[in-house]
């Protein structure tokens, strides 16, 4: 299984196997990282699970969608070059080793 | 000492429990449910779930883990039967009691049933993995109701290739909760993928291999009312979502302040509310609503509330399968239907939240960059 690297804002750091075919915001609520709350169960609904994607990994994501696009301008903290919503990143084995930061507020 | 109890486990419940948590509020936690089940999000139910694209782990809104390590005590499988409020405890089913400083009702809304045998209903897990596995013994559907609940489930059987037929009494589909532009945009939709939808139908026993109604839901009131609180559809709360008795709240499918409102969003935000107010830092409920539904490849969103409208606009054009219906009363902009136009309807939440006016006119006029009024 792929593994995921989550850092907290105050920089508490978990790496995770998580299952190829879910998704990056999947991988943490089934393993209680704080700082992702995904209200609306990855529906493109609420941007309550804003991360920010070391920047080194980003090409190897795959592209944001508009709808993501426009939920990524509406996050409780602040929009970076490499904000993305952990719904929309389905591991793969293309994503080893991907490390994402919880954004800061998610409300 | 005794702490928060919390009856129903659905999406509020558990959010008032997590809340309570991040906000730091110290003492006991009691999460009762009466389903066998860990909290589950309801919205997969009627559509990947139910249509066999999404794992059931996905469907609980965190692990088991999760409860103990957030010191919340999870009792699944447990009913209570009554409120004593001079005492402060909740009876049990199974026996026993369990006493509260503060008591959170989060006791959601069951189906409203059909008066006749043989069909099935669509409201928790249980259902939603019985109809999964109905599907792949039938070929013949009907679905009675054409609401979110009826035409999403029709949307999924009709993809998983079953013969589809949905009967709504109203002449138009969604009748509650959208206009008619919208209504006739999402009856074409399922003609075009073979769905035969019957406006104005009588409902009476149909013949079908599987009849599945989705016609609504009633607020579980009976516990609050015994136990003397107010009760009118729903359970009576204020601006705080505080009953009439000051250690008792209710939130989520089962309130009413004003309007009583069934959808995620509110359970969630009612419960971030709800909590704010426990540790101490109440502030009044003022968030804007939302909803979605999926069918086939079209998401509506919707944001405010509509009903009461007197005059309608369309932003786009419904023959690009992408536009917005804004709704207005008294010359008032109180909600918006997008469909494919993700940047109207959160442009519309920011307007109603901030309380921006916006006219119709601006709202029709596609030269009008709604984000930068809000």
């Amino acid at each position: 299984m792929p593994h995921i690297t989550y850092i907290s804002p105050s920089g508490d750091t978990h790496t995770i196997d998580v299952p190829a075919g879910d998704s990056v915001m999947e991988g943490a609520i089934q393993n209680n990282i704080d700082g992702i709350l995904a209200e609306c169960g990855g529906a493109l609904m609420c941007a309550t699970c804003h991360v920010y994607v070391e920047p080194a990994h980003l090409d190897r994501l795959i592209p944001i969608q508009d709808d993501e696009e426009e939920m990524l301008g509406t996050t409780a903290a602040e929009r970076m070059p490499n904000s993305r919503l952990s719904c929309q990143l389905k591991v793969t084995g293309e994503l080893e080793g991907l490390v994402v930061r919880t954004a800061p507020r998610q409300k | 000492m005794p702490g928060v109890v919390i009856v129903g486990a659905g999406q509020a419940g558990f959010q008032a429990a997590a809340s309570l948590r991040q906000q730091g509020y110290g003492e006991s936690i009691t999460l009762i449910g009466a389903e066998p089940h860990l909290p589950y999000q309801r919205p997969p139910l009627s559509k990947e779930f139910v249509a066999g694209k999404q794992e059931e782990r996905h469907v609980f809104l965190r692990p088991e883990s999760f409860y103990a390590a957030n010191r919340i005590d999870l009792l699944t499988g447990e009913t209570v039967t009554g409120i004593e409020r001079a005492g402060r405890h909740v009876r049990l089913a199974s026996g026993g009691s369990i006493p509260y400083k503060t008591l959170i009702l989060a006791v959601g809304a069951r189906i409203r049933e059909l008066p006749f045998p043989g069909v099935s209903y669509l409201r928790t897990l249980d259902d939603s993995v019985a109809i999964k596995a109905r599907l792949e013994e039938v070929q013949d559907v009907t679905v009675v109701g054409g609401g979110f609940i009826g035409l999403e489930i029709a949307s999924v059987a009709r993809g998983l290739g079953k013969s589809v037929k949905v009967f709504e009494a109203q002449p138009r589909l969604m009748p509650r909760v959208v206009s008619p532009v919208i209504s006739d945009f999402y009856r074409e939709l399922h003609a075009s993928h073979g769905v035969e939808v019957v406006l104005g139908a009588e409902v009476g026993p149909r013949s079908a291999d599987l009849v599945i109604a989705g016609i609504g839901v009633l607020p579980n009131v009976e516990l609050a009312r015994e136990a003397g609180l107010a009760v009118d559809n729903g359970i009576v709360v204020d601006e705080y979502l505080r009953t009439g008795d000051e250690n008792i709240y209710a939130i989520g499918d089962c309130a009413r302040r004003g309007v009583r409102i069934e959808s995620v969003q509110n359970a969630v935000d009612q419960g971030v509310c709800v909590s704010s107010a426990i540790a101490g830092k109440p502030e009044p409920y003022t968030q804007v609503p939302w909803f979605w539904t999926d069918q086939f490849d079209v998401k509506l969103q919707m944001a405010g509330l509509s009903s009461g409208y007197d005059r309608t606009v369309t932003r786009g054009n419904p023959e690009s399968r992408k536009f917005s219906v804004f709704y207005f009363r008294d010359g008032r902009f109180i909600a918006v239907d997008s469909i494919n136009r993700p940047g109207d309807h959160l442009a519309g939440r920011k307007l109603l939240a901030n309380r921006v006016p916006l006219a119709p006119d601006q709202a029709a006029d596609e030269s009008v960059e709604l984000k930068k009024l809000g």
